[in-house]
């Protein structure tokens, strides 16, 4: 079949309803196995070894006391004398052990000799990171209305144009914002359960990417991709940090293959703190310069931020985020500091550049006394992408849902109810997502049964109820009558699960397949029911004439025209969604959030957070909506509750512990109401997919709706009750 | 290596050769709160351990036999004593409850419990719930799941919650569940599963 569609709009039987997952029983009944589950006889329990400074040099380990702990039965060094840590968790050494008890005896044997380096782990001032030595170009960008004229220098014409903008603008607010580091905090740490079976490696791996890994053990264990099968049928969260098979997986398959035990080596919850990822930090400094109506004319800012021990940062390009307003100067600073490097953390970059910049939009509003939902609508005219008429809808629709009308004042100007104040917030988002390359081979057995089977992964999206969806879908059979097999990297290859691109990529694939291998089976069912091959359809479990009920076969009896061999098809996309015709790319959404604060405490409560969101054509509506509920959360979670907090004398990540690492609670979230927006033309630009998008907006929302309870700007995230005594403190004495 | 004298290991049969005995111990037997077997019931002048100590526990209305050192939890003897993993290690110190399973009837962390501290005890977890309890059709149904790590937890908590408060309102299940993080969000499906089981109601 050459074309390739999705069904016309109104006529799919699964397309857009609500499915509860094929996985869910699994999940809920604790049947999944994860990669932390893979329970193998003879297996031992390894631990590792974090390293306990921030900045050291290894003088010498002696592992002789831990190899004579008993029940330690390997001591595996992945680290030498003489190496240089630059981070606090960096492993240093696995012990493998009969018993968790023993790898923790076993680690606590180890003796390590460490000399002190200078350390460097504060983020927030720029000044100071500069003195430090500690700073790198990060890039920056200006964008004038006027040029400088032939004869005249340029960074001195971009000057005196930035500040003559800014002496003409009608208001001009200067401010300060920012939003610490956090972690991904996957639930099932970063980790494997490796077995070997001769000179072949099965690796167990918690992965969000399980075709791409193979050849990442295989590498360093002087192996070929081929003689290695990652395996993981469910992931306990990666969020952007499990792309790769890290050097400990690798340790985990070597140790394995030293003791010819099977071997799982999770991170401890600390160590996957400290070592196994990051979101960058930022912090910037603006001058903006508005018109009466609020409308930025000019934009100058440079910020700074640290992804860790290799630099990082939050890019100049999402500077201001979406709105791109005709005048404006970036510029980005990266610190170095002696904490775990970054790795891409949900939608990289675009949360902190909304939180860092819609923040200062708001306060244009709240100088100017204006309502901040009109400032946000003129500003529209600015967006850097093409969706200004669908924020504007989705404002009108957002501002229903949570009563903007009613319930707005102008930012500190509510009526009070003792201490505790409230407000309203909003921000928006843009994101790209598109589908990544994907195959996938169907098989339609002659027996009636079908499956396919791909290397894919379940992030928790859904990933295994959308390919049923799609399948049965094209094959018009119940969403039951498939078998999904993802989780195997022996599977034909198919993209990992970042940057939203899964549900597209997957997608395609397997509509691709099933609508080919539907052409296939028509050609075989049509001169039993007297008709062309163009004429059959596939609907409610039969096999018919389309337009003559009377004339169709039951699925099972049009499968054994196949005879004695499956009906195998590759489905293929390989990822330039551009002119596909059932995936495309880029979605908008805008968020409000109403908050009450407690001027005493500092205590900001949620009551209610509104979420719109498009995202082209929905396939499981329940999935959707709660991956868009689980983004609302998780950003709740970075503007209330979470951060890494380093500690600058000891230059250590003191809160890496749940217990301490604070994130919301079932009871700290408030109603939340998700929206998903669907233009008339939003099926038509097929599947998009929704990971990232609507985690971005929660932190600008959050600190504009804090700022419009108090009237004062608590300018660092996460909106802590002492930052927001802080604040209040910073405002009485101003 | 020089030592090869433990091999307790996951999946296996445990030797005793590390056990020791001890006399005088009997505070250190109190201080477990249980008598660990019938026979050290009958003399509590034992001490268990550093090796392995065989015990029986009562875990899904089963009784199975398995060795523990003392210093294992019950969450590290029925992930790898008796391969039960649905309680799942997220955080060592209880503040996840991720490793929630029900010792006579109340929810606790399994991984800051001693397997030889349940001795005697009535363990329920997640797989014992099975299938068709309402609890885990209702988070199926209202799909209060994703990566689903956090879920089995959350389930067995949701479980002991509406066993003690069967008729929950919202107020009360927003304010009893907060033993259990969630790191995906889904709390507000969570709330809407909790609340069906409240209702009897299964959706459709």
């Amino acid at each position: 079949m050459a074309e390739y569609s999705w069904p016309k709009q109104g006529t799919a039987q699964l397309l857009g309803t609500e499915q509860d997952r094929l996985d869910g029983l699994a999940k809920a009944s604790g049947a999944a196995r994860y990669a932390y589950d893979i329970v193998e006889d003879e297996m031992l329990l390894a631990r590792g070894l974090g390293c306990p400074h921030a900045h050291c040099k290894i003088k010498s380990i002696d592992t002789s006391a831990a190899e004579d702990v008993s029940g330690v039965r390997a001591v595996h060094l992945m680290k030498k004398e003489g190496d240089e840590i630059e981070w606090q968790g960096d492993l240093i050494a696995v012990v493998a052990a009969e018993t968790d008890g023993a790898a923790v005896e076993g680690l606590a044997a180890i003796e390590v000799e460490y000399e002190q380096l200078d350390h460097f782990v504060s983020d927030d001032q720029l000044e100071a990171a500069e003195a430090a030595d500690r700073t790198k170009r990060g890039g920056s960008n200006v964008q004038l209305e006027n040029e400088p004229g032939d004869d005249e220098d340029e960074e001195e014409f971009e000057e005196a144009e930035i500040q003559r903008l800014l002496d003409e603008s009608d208001v001009v607010v200067e401010g300060e914002y920012g939003i610490q580091a956090i972690t991904h905090m996957c639930l099932e740490p970063h980790g494997s359960t490796c077995v070997w079976d001769g000179d072949k490696l099965l690796a167990h791996l918690s992965t969000q990417n399980v075709s791409g890994t193979a050849g990442q053990f295989a590498g360093p264990l002087g192996i070929t991709a081929d003689d290695v099968t990652v395996h993981c049928d469910y992931i306990g969260g990666g969020f952007g940090s499990k792309f790769a098979a890290d050097a400990w997986g690798v340790a985990c398959a070597e140790v394995s293959r030293q003791t010819g035990r099977p071997v799982k080596l999770m991170l401890d919850r600390d160590v996957e703190l400290k070592t196994a990822g990051c979101r960058p930090s930022g912090f910037l400094r603006a001058r903006v310069g508005a018109d009466k109506n609020g409308v930025v004319k000019v934009w100058d800012s440079e910020h700074w931020g640290t992804g860790g021990a290799n630099g990082g940062g939050v890019s100049q390009g999402v500077i201001p985020y979406v709105f791109d307003p005709p005048n404006r100067r970036r510029k980005a600073t990266n610190i170095a500091i002696n904490a775990g490097p970054q790795r891409a953390w949900r939608a990289p970059n675009h949360p902190q550049g909304c939180a860092m910049t819609q923040t200062a939009y708001d306060d244009v509003a709240a100088k100017l006394g204006i309502n901040s939902y009109d400032v946000f609508l003129r500003n529209l005219s600015s967006v850097s992408n093409d969706k200004a008429a669908i924020y504007e809808e989705q404002m009108e629709i957002g501002a229903q849902l949570i009563d903007w009308k009613a319930k707005w004042h102008p930012h500190g100007k509510g009526q009070a109810d003792g201490s505790v104040v409230s407000g309203l917030g909003m921000a928006l988002h843009t994101w790209g997502g598109g589908g990544h390359p994907s195959s996938c081979q169907l098989k339609i057995h002659p027996d009636g049964g079908v499956e396919t089977s791909l290397g894919s992964q379940d992030l928790g999206t859904g990933t295994r109820t959308v390919i049923g969806m799609v399948v049965a879908e094209t094959l018009g059979l119940p969403l039951s009558a498939v078998k999904v097999n993802i989780g195997s990297s022996k599977y034909p290859t198919s993209g990992p699960s970042g940057g939203s691109t899964t549900v597209g990529g997957v997608s395609e694939s397997n509509r691709r397949a099933a609508q080919d291998a539907a052409a296939e089976l028509a050609k075989l069912v049509a001169p039993k029911l007297d008709a062309q091959p163009e004429d059959i359809e596939f609907a409610g479990g039969r096999v018919a004439v389309r337009g003559d009920s009377d004339s169709s076969l039951p699925w099972k009896e049009a499968c054994s025209l196949l005879g004695m061999k499956p009906l195998e098809v590759q489905g293929v996309f390989d990822g330039r969604g551009a002119n596909s015709p059932l995936s495309s790319s880029q979605v908008a959404g805008v968020q409000m959030a109403e908050v009450e604060v407690d001027k005493a405490t500092g205590v900001v409560r949620m009551k209610k957070f509104v979420a719109v969101q498009d995202m082209g054509l929905i396939i499981n509506r329940q999935t959707a909506a709660s991956q868009i509920y689980g983004a609302a959360i998780m950003g709740i979670a970075y503007a209330l509750f979470e951060e890494r907090i380093m500690d600058a004398r000891t230059g250590a990540f003191v809160n890496a512990e749940l217990s301490d690492y604070k994130l919301p609670r079932l009871g700290d979230t408030g109603e939340i109401v998700v929206h998903l927006h669907e233009p008339a033309d939003e099926y038509a630009r097929g599947v998009i997919g929704l990971g990232e998008p609507p985690v971005i907006s929660p932190g600008a929302a959050i600190s504009n709706a804090v700022c419009n309870a108090l009237g004062v700007r608590v300018p660092v995230l996460p909106l802590t009750p002492k930052r927001v005594l802080d604040a209040l403190e910073k405002a009485r004495q101003a | 290596m020089k030592d090869r004298s433990n091999p307790t290991r996951p999946g296996s049969g445990f030797h005793r050769r590390d056990f020791l005995r001890g006399s005088g111990a009997a505070a250190a037997a109190t201080a477990l709160g249980t008598a660990p077997t019938a026979e050290a019931a009958e003399n509590a002048s034992r001490l268990y351990g550093p090796g392995l100590t065989k015990i029986k526990l009562r875990v899904n209305g089963g009784e199975r036999e398995l060795e523990v050192e003392p210093r294992m939890t019950l969450l590290e003897a029925l992930r790898y004593g008796l391969n039960l993993t649905g309680a799942k290690p997220v955080s060592s110190d209880g503040s996840s409850g991720g490793s929630t399973v029900l010792v006579d009837g109340k929810p606790v962390s399994a991984s800051t419990t001693l397997a030889l501290d349940v001795v005697d005890k009535d363990i329920r977890t997640v797989e014992g719930l099975g299938e068709d309890d309402a609890v885990v059709q209702a988070f199926v149904h209202n799909d209060g799941l994703q990566c689903g790590f956090c879920t089995p937890g959350f389930v067995v908590a949701v479980r002991a919650f509406l066993d003690k408060n069967p008729s929950a309102t919202e107020e009360q299940i927003r304010a009893g569940l907060n033993g259990n993080i969630c790191r995906c969000g889904t709390y507000a499906n969570v709330i809407q599963a909790a609340l069906e089981v409240v209702k009897g109601g299964s959706r459709g």
